[in-house]
């Protein structure tokens, strides 16, 4: 019966889902580029964001997916100034004098979703003079137009980890980004000022990827040594900054890449490490102990065969990716949809990501229900793609789930976020809409077409 | 028909098409809550019966159907057909991908123009890609040389069993493959260095082919049969409407040229990748040219750079055949899978019963094997698909699979 549902159900999707008006948009939205314009006026900072009590929005009437707790079936969001004021049932939160009302009946209201991993912005990373960058930083080669990044916005991605490759043991710094429309690096960042401010992760890898000629290791046990001999120098470098901080001698020159590490063995830069094969995980795992780095571990094939090994250690967790089929490369060979449930099973944390371009933004809804296919449960699948990826980014003091205080980034569906035949309607980040799926231009984004690739250049 | 012309018709393909086992798994019996037999409307609580011979011998309601004794009884929220993935590379791109380049043949770049290179010398029956497709469905597979030249080689067509290419091959020699675009213009060692000259290369072997054809004719029937030239032969075959030639071809400059191609020589042409294809729907429709569409989740990228996950649509409103395939990736997913690609058209707004028309009875039609496979019908092969609900919902599962009576897969994935 279910497919005949399937069929009933597109057709009538969107009966009464926009009955009601939604609003003005907050930005004048003919023209994304105008939109474009008006942040570049406003010049570097954080995106403009209204004056201060003029702000307010509910949104009435959603299933409202709090991710931080159980389901809302008729629920309201109020949002002001940008961030989350009230999350509840209908009834229970008020709604003050002047707040433009949102009819959303018969939508899904989720928290933006969080992508952790991710190729977005044309950036670069390290290069093949060394297999170790950890002075180098993606952020000072991202392009904030590349319209990518607005195919994340119609995949309902708000959040994403901007990360070098894997052709390195380690690659570069990452950057967390916020999706806001915006024309510079700056005004995607998470933090203020990339000088004082830990902006992002750092990027390593092992396996096959990071292993070659040159400078490059030849094999896995190299790869583990040349990692080690570098935090042990970093080891060394901070004691020697704290030993002068605090007999007030000369501290050590400067050094980028030592600054790196130390701002990792400090616990402040969490380490987001590729890994596939089994025994490749628990290397990764080894590394972490030794140092005592915060670690998220990417992509993670074998998952399953070491899903218990990987709960125990007590990292941050573990960001996985669904592929259609194994394989590819001898370390992806037992790859498929299982690595949720086992994790999950395990008690690990569990986040997913889209590696764009290895998958599309616009897809990623898909990945966790492929997991949820192979026994993930669904609750759990939806805070993979939201709070649990905000942990292991340690953004989850403002991101990833609807709680007061938090930023007001969510996004409407017209149906289950897991079904194949709900889409995103609109995707909203600090309280300002930056995807309308009504909008035949960003219906564009979401379909694709011509001019997609150079939309927003 | 002179003897060198009956050369060229029946070389390898009808030594390799007789020694396909006749299979006798048979006597299964599937029962659905929805059976789409995609050839008629869906049926509620509907029964399918397979018999000895493997093949199908009553679709219908339970009503209406009595199950014989000794048949073993499945049953499911929902039955299709056996899917149909109309353009493949698996059992020759290998699942290790550029890795082990000795793992990958279905790309030979010696020359730019290789119709002579047979599929089923390549097929390794044993690739973990093959059942990974059948747990998923895949039942029939139209695979063999990728696009990247000219023309590539030969494709064939294999169900996803067996453990030779012997056992599995249903259809020999299905397609030659050719690719037109910025793919095969590598430039030296007698390969195209431009699109247009792709296009006077391809036209050129298809005029030699021409004059041989000519040259056939015009000869005795004592004379010796010229068919120790394969790309002559292939060309032959090509020119005289036997075998399709399949173009990949993605942007509407090579789109129009494959068109232009066939309406100077007559050939069978089907369009394969074609992401641009609805900018130009009415003259593709105006050549009655059946489309083999990119897989729906290829990388909009390249010379994909215009793709849509509508185009599916596009298509089937303009009344253009078409097939959604699994295509071809190089590394990662190594291969896709013709339901997922025929799920997210779906998810996109196709018609459910076009979609799964794609990854069946329209995909057979393409390949010429709609007599055998595609649709639940009486006679046709016994190939089935059994979910545990909307095949094309993410997390609905396989739950068996059924190729021709034989129960091949009976865990849900």
């Amino acid at each position: 019966m279910t497919g005949v549902k399937g069929c009933a159900r597109r057709a009538s999707r969107r009966v009464g889902q926009r009955a009601s008006g939604r609003g003005t948009p907050l930005l004048a939205r003919a023209d994304v580029v105008a939109a474009l314009g008006l942040v570049a006026a406003a010049g570097l900072g954080l995106a403009p964001r209204p004056a201060v009590g003029q702000d307010l929005h509910a949104f009435v009437g959603a299933r409202v997916v709090p991710v931080a707790g159980p389901h809302i079936p008729d629920g309201v969001l109020l949002v002001r100034d940008g961030r989350i004021e009230a999350v509840g049932p209908r009834g229970e939160v008020s709604l003050p004098p002047g707040a433009e009302v949102h009819e959303v009946t018969g939508l899904w209201l989720l928290p933006g979703l969080v992508d952790t991993h991710s190729h977005l912005g044309r950036g670069d990373g390290g290069d093949r003079s060394s297999a170790l960058h950890p002075d180098v930083r993606i952020l000072d080669a991202i392009d904030a137009r590349d319209p990518g990044l607005h195919r994340a916005r119609a995949g309902g991605i708000t959040t994403v980890n901007v990360m070098p490759g894997s052709g390195l043991l380690i690659s570069g710094q990452t950057a967390y980004l916020k999706l806001r429309l915006a024309g510079t690096v700056e005004e995607l960042l998470f933090c203020d000022d990339p000088l004082t401010e830990v902006c992002g992760g750092l990027k390593m890898a092992n396996g096959t990827n990071p292993i070659g000629t040159g400078p490059m290791p030849g094999t896995r046990a190299r790869s583990a040594a040349l990692v080690r001999a570098e935090f042990l120098r970093a080891q060394e470098y901070g004691e020697r900054r704290s030993s002068a901080e605090d007999d007030g001698g000369t501290p050590p020159s400067r050094d980028l890449r030592m600054e790196a590490l130390t701002e990792v063995l400090a616990g402040r830069r969490i380490v987001h490490n590729h890994t596939h094969r089994h025994d490749d995980i628990l290397t990764a795992l080894r590394l972490q102990r030794e140092f005592g780095y915060r670690l998220v571990l990417h992509h993670v094939s074998d998952a399953h065969l070491v899903a218990d090994e990987i709960a125990a250690a007590g990292i941050l967790g573990a960001s996985i990716l669904a592929p259609d089929s194994p394989g590819g490369k001898e370390e992806a060979l037992r790859s498929g949809f299982t690595a949720g449930a086992a994790l999950e099973a395990a008690g690990a944390g569990v986040a997913i990501h889209t590696d764009d371009g290895i998958t599309d933004s616009r897809l990623f809804r898909r990945l966790a229900a492929m997991f949820v296919r192979e026994g993930m449960s669904r609750d759990g699948a939806l805070e993979a793609l939201t709070l649990a990826g905000a942990r292991m980014l340690g953004l989850d003091d403002r991101v990833g789930s609807l709680e007061a205080g938090k930023d007001a980034d969510f996004i409407l569906l017209d149906g289950d976020p897991l079904s194949v035949y709900t889409h995103v309607q609109e995707t909203w980040v600090e309280g300002r809409r930056v995807f309308d799926r009504s909008d035949p231009r960003d219906r564009e984004f979401a379909e694709g077409g011509p001019g997609i690739q150079g939309g927003l250049r | 028909m002179s003897a060198r012309r009956a050369a060229i018709l029946l070389a390898a393909p009808t030594l390799i098409s007789g020694i396909v086992p006749a299979c006798a798994h048979g006597q299964v019996a599937v029962r659905g809550a929805v059976v789409h037999p995609v050839a008629g409307a869906p049926i509620t609580d509907g029964v399918v019966l397979v018999g000895a011979d493997g093949r199908i011998e009553a679709v219908g309601p339970a009503s209406g159907i009595t199950i014989p004794d000794g048949y073993e009884l499945l049953e499911a929220e929902v039955v299709t057909p056996g899917l149909v993935d109309a353009r493949s590379v698996v059992g020759l791109s290998g699942i290790l991908g550029s890795e082990l380049p000795s793992d990958q043949d279905h790309l030979e770049l010696s020359s730019a123009i290789q119709p002579e290179l047979r599929a089923f010398d390549a097929y390794n029956a044993r690739d973990p890609l093959v059942p990974w497709l059948r747990e998923l469905g895949t039942t029939t597979l139209h695979t063999g040389h990728g696009p990247g030249a000219l023309i590539s080689g030969q494709t064939m067509v294999v169900k996803t069993r067996g453990l030779t290419v012997d056992e599995a091959l249903v259809d020999p020699l299905v397609t030659y493959a050719g690719t037109l675009g910025g793919e095969v213009s590598r430039g030296g060692g007698g390969w195209p260095g431009t699109r247009s000259r792709a296009v006077a290369m391809l036209r050129s072997f298809l005029l030699r082919g021409q004059e041989a054809l000519a040259r056939a004719d015009d000869d005795d029937e004592e004379a010796e049969p010229p068919s120790s030239d394969l790309a002559m032969d292939a060309a032959a075959r090509i020119l005289r409407q036997d075998v399709p030639l399949l173009i990949t071809a993605h942007q509407v400059p090579e789109i129009m040229a494959a068109l232009r191609l066939q309406e100077e020589f007559g050939f069978r042409l089907i369009l394969d990748g074609a992401a641009e294809s609805y900018m130009v729907l009415n003259e593709i429709r105006d050549a009655g040219v059946p489309v083999i569409l990119h897989p729906t989740m290829a990388r909009h990228q390249g010379a994909l750079i215009n793709a849509t996950f509508v185009t599916a649509q596009r298509l089937a409103e303009a009344g253009i055949r078409f097939a959604i395939p699994s295509g071809h990736e190089p590394y990662f997913p190594k291969t896709r899978v013709v339901l997922m690609e025929g799920a997210v058209a779906a998810g996109y707004g196709l018609p459910f019963d076009v979609a799964l028309r794609a990854i069946t009875l329209d995909a057979a039609r393409i390949l010429g094997l709609e007599n055998r496979v595609g649709s639940l019908e009486v006679g046709k092969d016994g190939d089935l698909v059994i979910f545990d609900g909307d095949p094309f919902e993410y997390t609905t599962r396989v739950c068996g699979v059924v190729i021709e009576g034989e129960i091949v897969s009976r865990e849900c994935h």
